[in-house]
C-alpha cells in the first residue's frame, strides 16, 4: 500500500515560512479552498492554516540551539482522528493514505479535533467545517500537471527542501532513504498513531584542529626571516 | 464533495500562466503567476529562473494579498486647499492635474534652483531611471536607500576588495567548507542564500554563525558565536592576529594579488608619510592602481619594481629607501594587530579566548590544508599563465549586523582584509564577484566637485552618487561645506557613496546647509520606519516658520499603499504593485547577477493596473518629457519615448553607446549583449526567456576576476569597464591615507573645515582597527547598559506587509525579546510591558524572554510596528497597538561633540545610519499605566479611492474574489 | 480544554432526564415489589417522564448548538448515526433519541394507563407494558449513559478523562441529579416518594462524591505521557516554545485552552464540591427532618448548578497533549 507523507528536515529548516503561506495561497483556491481569515484588517486576525512554523528554544544560553518547526497533518497510519468522526466526513483514501475531510458531510462537531494529539485540525470559522492539511491532495493527483509539480505547495516553495514528499512505504523512495539514513523520527510516538510524517532531526559538523597543523612546514613566517648573514666571528675563522 | 482525484483545475475557471518577476522583497526571483478568470489563482517559483529555481518565499506566496489589499492607493491625491498637512485630507484630482502641479512648480525650480527639488527613493530597484532623472533634472539631491541600509558593506568591501556582499558578490557555499555567517538575518539574496546553506549543510560543510541572536539562518548553524553589538571589529581583528601569529595566512595569494608587500613611506617628514613608495617613471592616469610601486627583493634585499621577472619579495620587514624608512603594508598591519590580542578582543566582545583562537584555526587551517584546485586554464594580467584555479575553502557573509554601526566601515574592511589573509577573494569556496563587479578601487564614478556643478536648467555635471577617491573628489565648496542637502560627500562623511538619506528631512526642517522647496519620496516610508528618530521627524514634516509656511514646502509621494507617509504628502502619486508594472533590473543598477556571469531581468505586468495607478516609471519620463530634459526630448524638445516600454528599449547612456538599462538580446535582431543597438523586440525575447537574461561567462573567466587578463579584456569589450587593469586588493588603503593626510594638513588640495580635522584623521585609519561605536563613546554606558537591535523577519518585508492578511497574522505585532536574566534584574516577567529607553527617548512594548539572545543585547523584529490607522488597518490593529517601532528611540543625530552639533548618527566614514548603535536600558512599566504601546499617534485617515473597510470574513477564492469582496 | 456551554447543558440536562427517568422507573418496580406504597396517581409517572422528556429535548437543543452550524442538524446530522462501529459521539447519537424515544412511550403508557398486567413473575410482580418499557429504558439509559461518558472516556489523549471514572461519574452524576430531581418532583407533586428518592439521591450523592474524588486524586497526579520533548523530538531536558507560529489565536487555541487562570479554576472546584456533594446532602436530610417541599427543588437547583460547574471543570482540567504546541505567542 502506498502512504504518501513528508519528511521534514530539521536540519536545515530555516523558519522561514514559505510553506505556510505556499499552503494557504494554493489551497484557498484549490479543492480544499476556501481558507477564510478572521478579522483581516482588525484587531487579532486569525484564519485557517493547514501549516504553522513553530519555533522553540532548546538549553540555556549560550548553549541554546533554536529549533524551527513546521507542523501540518501528519496523515498517521493509525490516525485517531477518523474513527471518532461521526459522520464518516473524516476519512483515509485506501489508495495513498492521505487522510481527509469531507466538507460535505462533516457537521463541525469538533470531535476528531479532540483526538488529533498534535493539534493539526483546524475549524474553519466560517464554513464550520473541520479542515486540515490535505497533502495538496488536487495537485499531487493532478494529471495535467507536470511530474515535477506534483508536489504539494509546499514543498515546492520550501527554499531550503527541508519537506520531501513521496511514499513513506517504498524502501527505495527518497523519503524512506533518508528516513533510514538520517535518523528520521515520529512525533509523541507514545500514541501509537504511527504518523506517516517524520521529522529529520539537527546533524552538527565540527572540525578538529590538531596541533601539528598549526605547527606547519610551510609557515610562511620562515620565508620573511632575512637569510641569517654571519655576524662577528664564526667558527670558520677560528678553527684548526 | 467532489473526490479530489477527479477535481480538475483547469474547469475551474479560464486559466492563464504567466512569469514575470517578483517583488515582495528586493530579492527579484522569478515567479509563474497563475490567473483564473483574470484574478491571481496562485503565485509560485519559476522552476527555470536561475536566482530561485523554484521555490518561493512566505512573502512571495502571498502576493495575492498584496495586490487586492485594501490599503491601495487608485488616484492622484492633493492635499485640500487649507487642509492640514499630516491630516490625509485629500481630494482626487486627474493625471493631468497633477502632472500640471508637477511640471509647474518643477520647471520654476529648474529654471531657478535645481537643488531645491531633492529626490529620495526607499527600497527601489530602478535607480538607474530614478538617478538619471535627477541628474538630467540638474539636481544633487539625490539617493536611494542604502545610506541607511548597507553602504558600509557597499564601501568597506568595495574599497578593500573592488567587490562586496549584498548586491555585489557573495559567498561560494558549493565549494566552501567552512562558511562564517556574521551579522545576517535574512539579507537581499533570500532565496538563492536559503537554497545555498541548506545544501551547504547537507554537504557537510560547516556553518558558524557570528550573531548577538540566534533565529532562521543562524538557528542551523553548526556553531553560535553570541557576540556583544558593534564589537566584530575586535573579534576579527584578533582573528588577524592568531592568524599572522600562526603563519596561516595565504603568502602566495598577498603577494601576487594585494598591495601587502608593497613599500609604504614612513617618513615622517613627507607630506606622502603612510602613501606608497612609487618609481619614478610616468604611468598612464585613470582610476586604477599604477603598477609603479615597490617591493623589497629577497634575493637582491633591494627595492625592485612589483611584480618583476624573477622578483621575490619580502611579505614583512622594515627596510630603508633613499635613507627613509619604509615598511612594507603587511608589516604595518602586523604590527597594528599586535595588540589585538585574543585576550584583548574576548573582554570586549564576550566571546571566550579559546573560542576566537578556534575560529582563527579552523579558517586558517582548512584554508590552507583543504584547498581546492580546479583544473581551468587562465591567464593573469601580468601575462602569467595558470594550469589551475586555486580555492582556499572559507567562505563568508555578512550584511547589516556589521554594516550598520558606526564602527562598520572600518569593521567590514577589516573583514575584507581577513578574507584577503585567507586568499579568498574570487575564488572557488571562497567570496565571489557578481558583474559588473569586480570594478577599480574605488569605482571610476565621481560625484561632482562643487557647487557650481549644479546650474540652473541644466543635467547635473557628474554623476550624484560616486566614488570618490581622494579628498579633491569632495562635492562640497570652497569652504569645505556640503552642497548636498544630505551633506554626502562633505567632510563629515567622505564616502557616503549611497547618500544620507537618513538625514535629509531633519536637514531640509533646518534649512541646514540649505532650504529646498519640493521633496519627492518614492517608496520609502520616512514618516514612519526608515527615519530614526521617527517621532521628532513627523513633527517636522509638519513644522511652519514664522510666516505660516511649511518648512518643507511641497512634499510629493510616490507610493503604492497607504502608508504613514502618504499621510504628509501634498500630492500623491498611486503606483502600481509589481504585477501591474514593467520594470527592468538592469545592470546599470544592481542587477541579479551570478556568479558565473551577468544575470539581469524584467518585471511584465500580469494584471491590469487597479484604478489610476500608474508605473512611476511612466511618471518619471512623462515629467522629464514636459521638463524637456535631454534624455527624454530630442533637439527640438519633443517627445522622444511613448512610454517606459519603449524608453527601456530604446534609451542608450549616450547617443549610439550600445548600452542601455537590459543587456539582454541588444542588436537589431537581438543577437548581442550588454552592448548592442536598440532591438524593438526585446521585451518578447525576455518574455520568452522567462523575464531573464543569464549570460554564462568561459570556465575560465569565472575565477580571479580581479587579475583576470580574459575576463577584464572581455569586460572592457562588452563595456562594463574602463580598464583591462588588475584589482589588487586594498590591505593598506591608500585612499584613505590620502584624507587622513588632509585633515593632518600635508598634503596640498582640500583639507577638511578645523572642528572635522581630528575626526577624519581618527577614522580614515588606512589600516583596519576597532574603535568603539559612536553613541556609545558619547553616551553613559553603565546609565544605559544594553545595546538594542532589529533583526528582518524572514515573513516580512519592512513595513509594507502589515497589510497583508496573511502574513500580518503572522507578525501582528512585536516583542522587545530579551534574557530572562535581565528580567529577574529588573524586576518584569515574561510578556509584561516595559520601557526601553535610551538616551534619547523611550518607547513602551512588551518583553519576551528568549534563550537565544546575548544577555547585553535586546531586539525585535523590524517595523511590525505600525501607526494606528495606517495600511487600512483598523485604528486599534495590534500593530498600532501591541507593536512597537524602536525608531523612535535612535537619534538621527550625535550628542553634540566637538566635531559639530549636528553630526549624523552614522559612520563617519560612510554615512551610514548606526541604526543597530543605540543603547538602552529596559525596566517594568507601572501597574497603571495604558496596556499598549507608547508613542501613539492619532489615526490616520484612510484616504479617497482606498477600498471601503473589509468586514469580517475575507476568503479569498480567485475568480470570485473581487466579486465578493465588492471591489471594483 | 475550552469548556463548551452547549456540551456543559447537554451533558447536564440529560444526565439529570436519564437520573429522573431511571428513579421514576425505580419507583415502580420498588412499589410493584411493595417495597414500597404503590403509587397509584399515574400522572405521576408520566408528568414525571415527560419532564425527563424536557430536559432530554432541551439537552438535545444544546446539542444542535454543539454542531458547527444549527443548520447542519437539518441537513447533516442524519450522517452522524452512520458510523457507529467506530464512534461513541455516532452511537450517542443513536442512543439519545432512541432513549427519548422509549421515555416518550412510557409517558404515554403510563398516561394510557396500559397497566393490564401481560405476565406476573413469580406470581409476584406483575409485567405490564409501563413496567417493561421502564426496564428497557433504563437500560438505554443507561447505554447512553455509557455512550455520553466514552465520548469523552475514549479520548486517550485526555489522560484526564481517559478512564472507566468518567463513565462511572457520568453515571452517578446523572442519578444524583436525577434522583434528587425525582425527589423534588415527588414534593412538588405532593407525592410521598420524597423521602424513598432523597436518600438514593444522597446514596448516589456520596457514591458520585467517592468515584469524582478519585479522579480528582488521579488527575492531580497524573503524568501525561506527551511532553515538549516528544512534542518536537528533541531531548533535553529545558524546551520551551518561544513562537506557536501566529499571533492572533487559532482554533487550537480557542478550542483546547479554558483561558481561566489558576485561580479561578481552583474556586470552581471548590464551588462544585460545595454545590454538588455538601449543599444538596444537607439539605435533602433537612427535608427529610422537616418535610419541607421546597428543600429537594431548591437541592436540586442547588446540584444542578453545580453540575455545570463540575462539568466546566472538567473540561478545564484535561489537558490535551496539543497544547504543547501552543505556548507562546511572539
Ligand atoms: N530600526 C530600524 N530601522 C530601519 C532598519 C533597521 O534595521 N532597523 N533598516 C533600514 C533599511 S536597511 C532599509 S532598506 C529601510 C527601508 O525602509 P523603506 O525604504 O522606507 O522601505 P519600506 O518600508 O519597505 O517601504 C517603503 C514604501 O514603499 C512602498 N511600496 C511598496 N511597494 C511599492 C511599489 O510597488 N511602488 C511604490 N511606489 N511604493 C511601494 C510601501 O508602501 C512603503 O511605503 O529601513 C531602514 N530602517
Ligand atoms: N524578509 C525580509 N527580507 C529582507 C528585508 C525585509 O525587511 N524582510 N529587508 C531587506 C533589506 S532592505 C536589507 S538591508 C537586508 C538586510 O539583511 P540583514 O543584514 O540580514 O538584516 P538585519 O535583519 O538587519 O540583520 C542584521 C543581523 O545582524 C545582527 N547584528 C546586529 N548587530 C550586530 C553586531 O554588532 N554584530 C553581529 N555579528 N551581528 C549583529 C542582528 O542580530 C541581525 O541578525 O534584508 C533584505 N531582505
Ligand atoms: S519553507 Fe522550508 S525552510 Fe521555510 S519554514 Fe517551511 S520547512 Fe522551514
Ligand atoms: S496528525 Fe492528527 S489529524 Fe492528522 S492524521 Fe494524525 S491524528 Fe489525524
Ligand atoms: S468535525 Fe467534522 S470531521 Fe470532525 S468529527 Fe465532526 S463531523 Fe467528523
Ligand atoms: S501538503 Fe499541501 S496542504 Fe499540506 S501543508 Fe503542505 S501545502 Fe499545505
Ligand atoms: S525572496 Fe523576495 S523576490 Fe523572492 S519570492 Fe520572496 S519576496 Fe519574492
Ligand atoms: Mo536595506
Amino acid at each position: 500500500m502506498t502512504q504518501l507523507a513528508l519528511v521534514i528536515d530539521l536540519n536545515v529548516c530555516v523558519g522561514c515560512h514559505a510553506c505556510v503561506t505556499s499552503c494557504k495561497e494554493w489551497n484557498t483556491s484549490g479543492w480544499a479552498g476556501t481558507m477564510v481569515d478572521q478579522r483581516p484588517y482588525d484587531a487579532d486576525p486569525t484564519g485557517t492554516f493547514f501549516n504553522r512554523v513553530q519555533m522553540f528554544e532548546v538549553g540555556e544560553y549560550p548553549k541554546t540551539e533554536t529549533v524551527h518547526f513546521p507542523k501540518s497533518c501528519l496523515h498517521c497510519e493509525e490516525p485517531p482522528c477518523v474513527p471518532v468522526c461521526p459522520t464518516g466526513a473524516s476519512y483515509k483514501r485506501e489508495d495513498n493514505g492521505v487522510v481527509l475531510v469531507d466538507y460535505d458531510k462533516c457537521i463541525g462537531c469538533k470531535y476528531c479535533s479532540w483526538a488529533c494529539p498534535y493539534g493539526m485540525r483546524e475549524l474553519d470559522e466560517q464554513q464550520k467545517v473541520m479542515k486540515k492539511c490535505t497533502l495538496c491532495i488536487d495537485r499531487i493527483t493532478d494529471q495535467d500537471l507536470p511530474e515535477r509539480e506534483r508536489k504539494p505547495a509546499c514543498v515546492l516553495a520550501c527554499p531550503t527542501t527541508a519537506r520531501l514528499f513521496g511514499d513513506v512505504h517504498d524502501p527505495d523512495s527518497e523519503v524512506s532513504i533518508a528516513i533510514r539514513e538520517n535518523g528520521g523520527y515520529q512525533l509523541m510516538p507514545e500514541w501509537g498513531t504511527q504518523p506517516a510524517n517524520h521529522y529529520l532531526p539537527r546533524r552538527k559538523t565540527r572540525i578538529q584542529i590538531f596541533d601539528d597543523e598549526l605547527e606547519r612546514a610551510d609557515n610562511p613566517l620562515k620565508k620573511e626571516a632575512p637569510l641569517p648573514a654571519a655576524e662577528g666571528e664564526t667558527l670558520d675563522d677560528v678553527a684548526y | 464533495m467532489l473526490d479530489p482525484v477527479l477535481h480538475v483545475e483547469a474547469e475551474a475557471g479560464r486559466q492563464e500562466v504567466k512569469n514575470t518577476t517578483c517583488y515582495m522583497c528586493a530579492c527579484r526571483c522569478g515567479i509563474r503567476v497563475t490567473l483564473r478568470d483574470g484574478e491571481v489563482r496562485h503565485i509560485e517559483g519559476n522552476p527555470d529562473h536561475p536566482l530561485n529555481k523554484g521555490v518561493i518565499c512566505a512573502k512571495g506566496a502571498s502576493g495575492i494579498m498584496k495586490q487586492y489589499s485594501p490599503a491601495r492607493l487608485t488616484r492622484p491625491l492633493m492635499r485640500r486647499p487649507g487642509g492640514a498637512r499630516g491630516e490625509s485630507d485629500f481630494e482626487e484630482i486627474s493625471w493631468e492635474q497633477a502632472f500640471k502641479i508637477m511640471e509647474e512648480r518643477l520647471s520654476k525650480l529648474r529654471a531657478e534652483d535645481p537643488k531645491k527639488f531633492a529626490l529620495f527613493t526607499g527600497r527601489d530597484q530602478m535607480q538607474a531611471l530614478t538617478g538619471m532623472f535627477a541628474r538630467q533634472f540638474g539636481t544633487p539631491n539625490y539617493a536611494a536607500h542604502g545610506g541607511f541600509c548597507s553602504v558600509n558593506m557597499a564601501a568597506g568591501l568595495i574599497y578593500t576588495i573592488g567587490g562586496s556582499f549584498w548586491e555585489f558578490g557573495g559567498p561560494d557555499l558549493d565549494r566552501a567548507k567552512l562558511f562564517v555567517m556574521i551579522g545576517t538575518a535574512e539579507d537581499h539574496h533570500s532565496n538563492p542564500l536559503k537554497i545555498a546553506i541548506s545544501k551547504f549543510k547537507r554537504r557537510g560543510g560547516r556553518f558558524i554563525s557570528i550573531n548577538p541572536v540566534r533565529t532562521g539562518y543562524s538557528a542551523i548553524a553548526d556553531e553560535w558565536v553570541p557576540i556583544k553589538p558593534g564589537t566584530d571589529g575586535a573579534l576579527l581583528l584578533a582573528i588577524t592576529h592568531e592568524l599572522i601569529k600562526q603563519g596561516l595566512y595565504d603568502r602566495d595569494f598577498l603577494v601576487d594579488y594585494t598591495n601587502a608587500a608593497e613599500l609604504v613611506n614612513l617618513d615622517p617628514s613627507s607630506n606622502d608619510y603612510g602613501m606608497f613608495i612609487r618609481a619614478d617613471r610616468p604611468v598612464e592616469e585613470g582610476c586604477f592602481d599604477a603598477q609603479n610601486k615597490l617591493w623589497w627583493d629577497r634575493k637582491t634585499n633591494a627595492p625592485v619594481d612589483v611584480r618583476c621577472e624573477g622578483c621575490d619579495p619580502y611579505l614583512l620587514g622594515s627596510y630603508e629607501v633613499d635613507g627613509k624608512p619604509v615598511k612594507t603594508a603587511f608589516q604595518m598591519l602586523k604590527e597594528r594587530v599586535v595588540d589585538y590580542t585574543p585576550e584583548w578582543a574576548a573582554g570586549i566582545t564576550g566571546v571566550p579566548v579559546e573560542t576566537i583562537k578556534r575560529l582563527a584555526y579552523e579558517m586558517g587551517v582548512t584554508a590552507r590544508d583543504q584547498k581546492i584546485e580546479l583544473p581551468i586554464q587562465w591567464t593573469d594580467v601580468w601575462g602569467r599563465e595558470h594550469d589551475s584555479v586555486i580555492g582556499n575553502p572559507v567562505a563568508f557573509h555578512s550584511m547589516r549586523g556589521l554594516a550598520a554601526h558606526s564602527n562598520g566601515f572600518q569593521t567590514i574592511r577589516t573583514l575584507g582584509v581577513l578574507m584577503t589573509l585567507l586568499g579568498t577573494i574570487d575564488r572557488p569556496g571562497g567570496f565571489r564577484h557578481k558583474a559588473p563587479f569586480p570594478r577599480p578601487i574605488p569605482p571610476c564614478p565621481k560625484p561632482p566637485k562643487g557647487p557650481e556643478a549644479v546650474r540652473p536648467n541644466t543635467p547635473l555635471d557628474g554623476m550624484p552618487l560616486g566614488w570618490p577617491a581622494d579628498p579633491n573628489d569632495l562635492f562640497v565648496d570652497d569652504q569645505g561645506n556640503p552642497v548636498r542637502i544630505d551633506k554626502a560627500f562633505s567632510w563629515e562623511y567622505p564616502l557616503s557613496v549611497h547618500g544620507l538619506m537618513h538625514n535629509v528631512i531633519t536637514n531640509a526642517w533646518r534649512g541646514d546647509p540649505y532650504k529646498i522647496d519640493t521633496l519627492m519620496l518614492f517608496m520609502a516610508n520616512m514618516a514612519w520606519n526608515s527615519s530614526m528618530n521617527t517621532e521628532r521627524v513627523r513633527e517636522m514634516l509638519v513644522d511652519k516658520d514664522q510666516d505660516g509656511d511649511y518648512k518643507i514646502p511641497f512634499i510629493i509621494v510616490c507610493d503604492a499603499f497607504q502608508s504613514e507617509t502618504v499621510a504628509f504628502a501634498d500630492l500623491v502619486l498611486p503606483d502600481t504593485t509589481y504585477l501591474e508594472r514593467h520594470d527592468a533590473l538592469s545592470m546599470l543598477d544592481r542587477p541579479i547577477s551570478e556568479f558565473d556571469g551577468p544575470v539581469d531581468s524584467v518585471r511584465i505586468p500580469v494584471v491590469p493596473p487597479k484604478g489610476q495607478c500608474k508605473p512611476f516609471q511612466e511618471v518619471l519620463i512623462e515629467l522629464g518629457t514636459r521638463l524637456r530634459l535631454p534624455a527624454f526630448v530630442d533637439d527640438k524638445g519633443a517627445r522622444k519615448f511613448r512610454d517606459y516600454p519603449d524608453f527601456i528599449i530604446n534609451y542608450e547612456t549616450s547617443p549610439g553607446s550600445g548600452i542601455g538599462f537590459l543587456s539582454g538580446w541588444r542588436g537589431k535582431g537581438g543577437e548581442k549583449f550588454l552592448k548592442g543597438e536598440p532591438n524593438p523586440r526585446q521585451w518578447e525575447m525576455y518574455a520568452k526567456n522567462n523575464c531573464v537574461f543569464h549570460y554564462e561567462l568561459p570556465k575560465s573567466y569565472q575565477y580571479m576576476r580581479n587579475w583576470n587578463k580574459g575576463y577584464l579584456e572581455w569586460a572592457r569589450a562588452q563595456g562594463m569597464t574602463r580598464y583591462a587593469e588588475p584589482i589588487n586588493v586594498h590591505v593598506y588603503s591608500e585612499v584613505l591615507q590620502k584624507f587622513r593626510l588632509a585633515a593632518q594638513g600635508r598634503r596640498p588640495g582640500r583639507r577638511p573645515p578645523a572642528h572635522l580635522a581630528k575626526r577624519v584623521e581618527t577614522y580614515f585609519d588606512p589600516l583596519p582597527f576597532y574603535h568603539e561605536t559612536l553613541e556609545s563613546e558619547l553616551v553613559d554606558t553603565q546609565e544605559y547598559p544594553l545595546n538594542a537591535l532589529t533583526q528582518r523577519p524572514m515573513a516580512m518585508y519592512h513595513s509594507w506587509d502589515s497589510q497583508n492578511a496573511w502574513l500580518r497574522q503572522i507578525h501582528t505585532h512585536n516583542y522587545l525579546f530579551v534574557s530572562p536574566r535581565l528580567g529577574v534584574a529588573q524586576g518584569f516577567d515574561d510578556g509584561d510591558w516595559v520601557w526601553v529607553e535610551s538616551p534619547h527617548g523611550r518607547v513602551r512594548c512588551m518583553a519576551r524572554f528568549s534563550e537565544s539572545v546575548e544577555p547585553g543585547t535586546v531586539w525585535t523584529w523590524n517595523a511590525i510596528g505600525k501607526a494606528a490607522g495606517a495600511w487600512a488597518l483598523h485604528a486599534k490593529a495590534n500593530e498600532s497597538q501591541k507593536g512597537f517601532l524602536l525608531n523612535h528611540i535612535i537619534a538621527e543625530e550625535l550628542p553634540a561633540c566637538e566635531a559639530g552639533a549636528h553630526l549624523s548618527n552614522s559612520d563617519p566614514v560612510t554615512g551610514q545610519a548606526a541604526w543597530f548603535d543605540v543603547r538602552v536600558k529596559v525596566y517594568k512599566a507601572d501597574d497603571s499605566e495604558p496596556r499598549a504601546t507608547s508613542p501613539q499617534f492619532r489615526p490616520q485617515r484612510r484616504v479617497p479611492g482606498q477600498d471601503g473597510r473589509r468586514g469580517k470574513w475575507q476568503a479569498y477564492f480567485a475568480g470570485m474574489f473581487r466579486r465578493k469582496a465588492g471591489i471594483e | 480544554m475550552h469548556p463548551a456551554f452547549s456540551v456543559i447543558f447537554l451533558t447536564t440536562l440529560i444526565g439529570a432526564g436519564q437520573g429522573l427517568f431511571m428513579a421514576l422507573v425505580t419507583g415502580q418496580v420498588y412499589s410493584l415489589a411493595n417495597l414500597l406504597e404503590p403509587q397509584d396517581n399515574v400522572t405521576f409517572y408520566a408528568a414525571g417522564s415527560a419532564l425527563a422528556l424536557v430536559l432530554l429535548g432541551f439537552g438535545l437543543v444544546a446539542a444542535v448548538f454543539h454542531l458547527g452550524k444549527p443548520s447542519y442538524f437539518l441537513t447533516r446530522a442524519w450522517r452522524g448515526v452512520t458510523q457507529w462501529r467506530t464512534s461513541w459521539l455516532s452511537r450517542e447519537l443513536i442512543a439519545l433519541p432512541a432513549f427519548m424515544l422509549l421515555v416518550f412511550l412510557y409517558a404515554v403508557s403510563h398516561y394510557a394507563n396500559l397497566t393490564n398486567p401481560l405476565f406476573v413473575i413469580k406470581g409476584q410482580i406483575p409485567v405490564d407494558v409501563t413496567l417493561l418499557l421502564g426496564v428497557i429504558g433504563s437500560l438505554a439509559s443507561l447505554v447512553l449513559f455509557v455512550c455520553t461518558a466514552m465520548i469523552y472516556a475514549s479520548v486517550r489523549f485526555l489522560q484526564e478523562w481517559h478512564s472507566p471514572l468518567t463513565v462511572a461519574n457520568f453515571i452517578l452524576f446523572g442519578l444524583a441529579s436525577g434522583f434528587t430531581l425525582a425527589a423534588a418532583f415527588s414534593a412538588w407533586s405532593d407525592v410521598a416518594l420524597v423521602g424513598f428518592y432523597g436518600v438514593w439521591a444522597v446514596i448516589f450523592t456520596v457514591l458520585a462524591a467517592i468515584t469524582r474524588g478519585f479522579s480528582m486524586y488521579r488527575n492531580g497526579r497524573i503524568k501525561h505521557k506527551s511532553t515538549l520533548q516528544t512534542a518536537i523530538g528533541v531531548r533535553h531536558t529545558k524546551i520551551r516554545q518561544r513562537s506557536m507560529g501566529f499571533m492572533g489565536g487559532s482554533f487550537n487555541t480557542r478550542e483546547f485552552f479554558h483561558g481561566a487562570g489558576a485561580g479561578s479554576v481552583a474556586a470552581v472546584k471548590l464551588f462544585f464540591v460545595v454545590m454538588v456533594f455538601l449543599v444538596p446532602v444537607a439539605l435533602l436530610a433537612a427535608s427529610n427532618a422537616l418535610g419541607s417541599a421546597y428543600l429537594p427543588i431548591l437541592a436540586f437547583a442547588v446540584q444542578y448548578v453545580g453540575l455545570m460547574a463540575e462539568r466546566w471543570y472538567f473540561f478545564a482540567e484535561a489537558k490535551h497533549p496539543q497544547n504543547l504546541y501552543y505556548q507562546s505567542v511572539a
